[in-house]
């Protein structure tokens, strides 16, 4: 290959070894260290909501409340939902990912505000490192959703902290999104127009505009809350004529999108693999590219088809479940186009494209079964069961996660210059996703039958799938614990990856692996469409 | 200042990401709108609320509307007014490279809002001695009757002074940042270091001070002007 022709790659000037003390990893305003400092930070918080996510599956593996106290069980919900929300899914793709290629995908040298992009990360650590004294400090008690008057008036715990830390790490999201939309506005190379962006670009457009325009809301009303448990006296106290239900409404108005901040990044990561291992310029660029931004709009007028049960007007209940089947739609279009693109490819089961097969799979089973709760009739049914549960983490997990260790592992040469373990790749991808749907697919029956979610005890005829439910997370965390040990191993024993191991279309994979401090030796000029897969060989090469 | 000095000047400031000024100067004015967008949204979570309450209990807060000392808020009104008629003419001088009166300008300006700061304490002090400070400092609990009697003052008027307290306070903390922002940009002026060529600094500072002016001229009205007792 060409690129191996230079005498050895990994001795280059590249972002890794242009300095090694720890203040240029501190004081670094260079977009690939920040992604690497936010991809260490995540993958901590990922294990830390982990670690309760498997204290929960220990405590539901028999009937009676046996490990722990009804007590405890709620402040281990509540800080698995927290730190897995709004500490590891809404960072994780952008942040990472995002980060590291969008400068070098529209082949710009850095985000427009390189230093606000450090600010960004620095306000997500002081933010965590308060989530993390409220942890060791009892925790809180409230659900990741805060709803009040619990959350003003009766809980025990920090919700005061807790509230604090998610609206720290609000502004570190908003900065991050508001680096991405100037960066993309302005920073293009020459001839790198909007119909020639990667897809990649266009999801994480869409995301930002979510990010910048949701976050604020989600800010405040969290600061009001806070303020509430403060002064005893607040805005949604009905003692004094507050309403519970508007902090719902404001609430949802955030959190709602956020579900998309979290699974558009994933689609951004499904196009460019999709494509890639099917040797194949995408199926309908347009419609994918405005399938996000569709998704960005709609997804802003659907929040209260979280409240069915909440006491809104029938009239109100109507308009957002119509409203929430139509936000089905620009997703259905992305499946669409992703199965399209593989027809007649030239398919390669490579490790990357495992995962994306197993994001179409499970993430059309999360948006079908979004469809069932968009439905006035089911919704009342299965509100607060197991079903709801199961439906979410199809999407957040078996979409966003399954997403997101697709693109490490698709990205990881060009970010290290190193090969991973294929073989120990592929096993990881098959236990994660037997894994998955081994958890979550009882889960589904379990709500079907009754099952409330967020508590510590159930009647003893749930058992059998609950038990099953804890087997599949077991095979989980074995699937989760693999690629760290063998994508750290590969930094020093991988095999070296050279510029484009993939044969893969994109600036990012025409620079060097690691790339340079500034991505380019010179400026790109684009002449030519994404996805321009007839140029490329037919096959993806193998690099041992 | 002749050619080559301000040639120094604007290639002393152009990030090293950036190929051009003019790309440098597009993407802070561009990043400085969105930042507003969310500032927007920032506030909009209060006048939402805001909104259902006042629909919700009208006559509270008619009630807790004359609470408001309009005098002391028009004059703050006319004051804000002001102090965004010398920030446009301080962005106006700027684009001419006249750096000493874009100083001047700014701190005018400052004077303002340290200004508008002093009037809306004296006001929170007045509302501290009625005993209208929503928590433990609250001692209002009757209300005046037209006949001289009284009856108990309605809860939701709480509802209302803390929605009263958390805007304007909110907005009091984006005038104190204004503040120290302008005063900062002033200095630098004073000091040279903008030019004709290079004082987007100024410009877009100048855009946030607009944003904290326009929140007030929201309100002003929802907060001080929709009781009755001036008809």
């Amino acid at each position: 290959m060409a690129t191996t022709a230079v005498a050895n790659p990994v001795e280059r000037e590249n972002y890794l070894n242009t300095n090694y003390g720890i203040k240029s990893w501190l004081l670094t305003t260079d977009h690939k260290r920040i992604a690497i400092l936010y991809l260490i930070s995540i993958t901590l918080m990922f294990f830390i909501g982990g670690f309760f996510a498997t204290l929960i599956r220990l405590e539901l593996l028999t009937p009676q409340g046996d490990l722990m106290t009804a007590d405890t069980y709620n402040k281990v919900f509540s800080m698995h939902g927290i730190v897995m929300v709004f500490f590891f899914l809404i960072p994780s793709i952008p942040a990472t990912l995002g980060n590291f290629l969008i400068p070098m995908m529209i082949g710009a040298k850095d985000l427009a505000f390189p230093r606000i992009n450090l600010l960004s990360w620095y306000i997500y650590i002081v933010s965590a490192c308060l989530l993390i004294y409220v942890i060791v400090n009892g925790g809180v008690d409230t659900g990741w959703t805060f709803y009040t008057p619990f959350s003003t008036t009766y809980s025990n715990t920090n919700v005061f902290l807790a509230g604090i830390a998610i609206f720290i790490n609000g502004f570190s999201s908003i900065l991050t999104g508001l680096n991405f939309i100037v960066t993309l506005h302005r920073m293009r190379a020459p001839g790198m127009t909007w119909s020639r962006l990667p897809l990649f670009c266009w999801s994480h457009y869409a995301t930002s505009v979510i990010q910048v325009l949701g976050t604020p809301v989600i800010a405040i009303t969290l600061a009001l809350v806070a303020i509430e448990r403060v002064w005893h006296i607040g805005i949604f106290d009905p003692k004094v004529g507050g309403d519970p239900v508007l902090f719902q409404h404001m609430f949802w108005f955030y959190s709602h999108p956020a579900v998309y901040i979290m699974i558009l990044p994933s689609m951004a990561v499904m196009s460019e693999i999709i494509t890639c291992f099917s040797r194949k310029r995408i199926f309908g660029y347009a419609f994918v590219a405005l399938a996000s931004i569709g998704i960005a709009v709609i997804g802003f007028l659907v929040w209260a088809h979280h409240m069915f049960v909440a006491g809104i007007s029938a009239y109100a209940a109507l308009v957002f479940s119509l409203l929430s089947y139509f936000v089905a739609v620009p997703s259905a279009i992305k499946v669409f186009n992703w199965t399209a693109t593989m027809y007649k490819g030239n398919i390669s089961l490579r490790t990357p494209m495992l995962y994306a097969l197993g994001f179409i799979g499970l993430f059309t089973i999360g948006g079908m079964t979004g469809l069932f709760l968009a439905c006035l009739g089911i919704d009342p049914h299965v509100t607060d069961t197991y079903f709801v549960v199961a439906h979410f983490h199809f999407i957040m997990v078996g979409g966003a996660v399954m997403a997101y260790l697709g693109g490490i592992h698709f990205w990881w040469p060009k970010m290290t210059g190193r090969m991973y373990s294929e073989i120990w790749g592929k096993v990881a991808a098959f236990l994660i996703f037997a894994g998955f749907n081994l958890t979550f697919l009882p889960q589904f029956i379990l709500g079907y039958a009754g099952m409330p979610r967020r508590y510590h005890a159930y009647v003893p005829e749930y058992q059998v799938l609950n038990v099953l439910s804890t087997a599949g997370a077991s095979i989980l965390a074995l699937g989760y614990l693999l690629p760290l040990i063998y994508l750290l191993s590969s930094l020093r024993n991988g095999a070296i990856a050279g510029d484009n191991p993939w044969a893969a279309q994109g600036l990012e994979w025409k620079t060097s692996s690691p790339p340079p401090t500034f991505n380019f030796e010179e400026t790109p000029v684009v002449t030519w469409e994404a996805y321009d897969y007839e140029q490329m060989p037919k096959e993806v090469p193998v690099v041992s | 200042m002749s050619a080559s000095t301000t040639e120094a000047v604007a290639q002393h400031s152009l990030q090293h990401h950036f190929a051009t000024m003019e790309q440098q100067r597009q993407s802070t004015t561009l990043g400085m709108w969105i930042f507003l967008v969310t500032e927007i949204m920032f506030f909009g979570g209060l006048f939402t609320a805001y909104l259902v309450y006042r629909t919700a209990h009208p006559d509270v807060w008619e009630m807790g509307s004359q609470h408001m000392e309009f005098w002391l808020g028009t004059i703050n009104t006319v004051i804000l007014l002001t102090s965004s008629f010398f920030v446009a003419l301080s962005v106006h001088y700027a684009q001419r490279g006249m750096t000493k009166i874009t100083a001047l300008l700014l701190f005018l300006t400052v004077l303002c809002g340290i200004g508008f700061l002093g009037i809306k304490a004296v006001e929170y002090h007045n509302h501290y001695k009625e005993g209208t400070v929503p928590g433990p400092w609250w001692h209002y609990n009757q209300v005046e009757n037209p006949d001289g009697t009284t009856r108990p003052a309605p809860h939701e008027l709480q509802l209302f002074f803390y929605l009263y307290f958390v805007m304007t306070g909110l907005h009091a903390l984006h005038v104190t940042i204004g503040i120290v922002l302008l005063a900062l940009i002033g200095l630098w002026a004073w000091q040279g270091k903008y030019t004709a060529e290079y004082h987007n600094p100024v410009h877009i500072s100048g855009l946030y001070w607009h944003f904290v002016d326009l929140v007030w001229i929201f309100l002003y009205p929802l907060l001080y002007l929709i009781a009755n007792k001036h008809a």
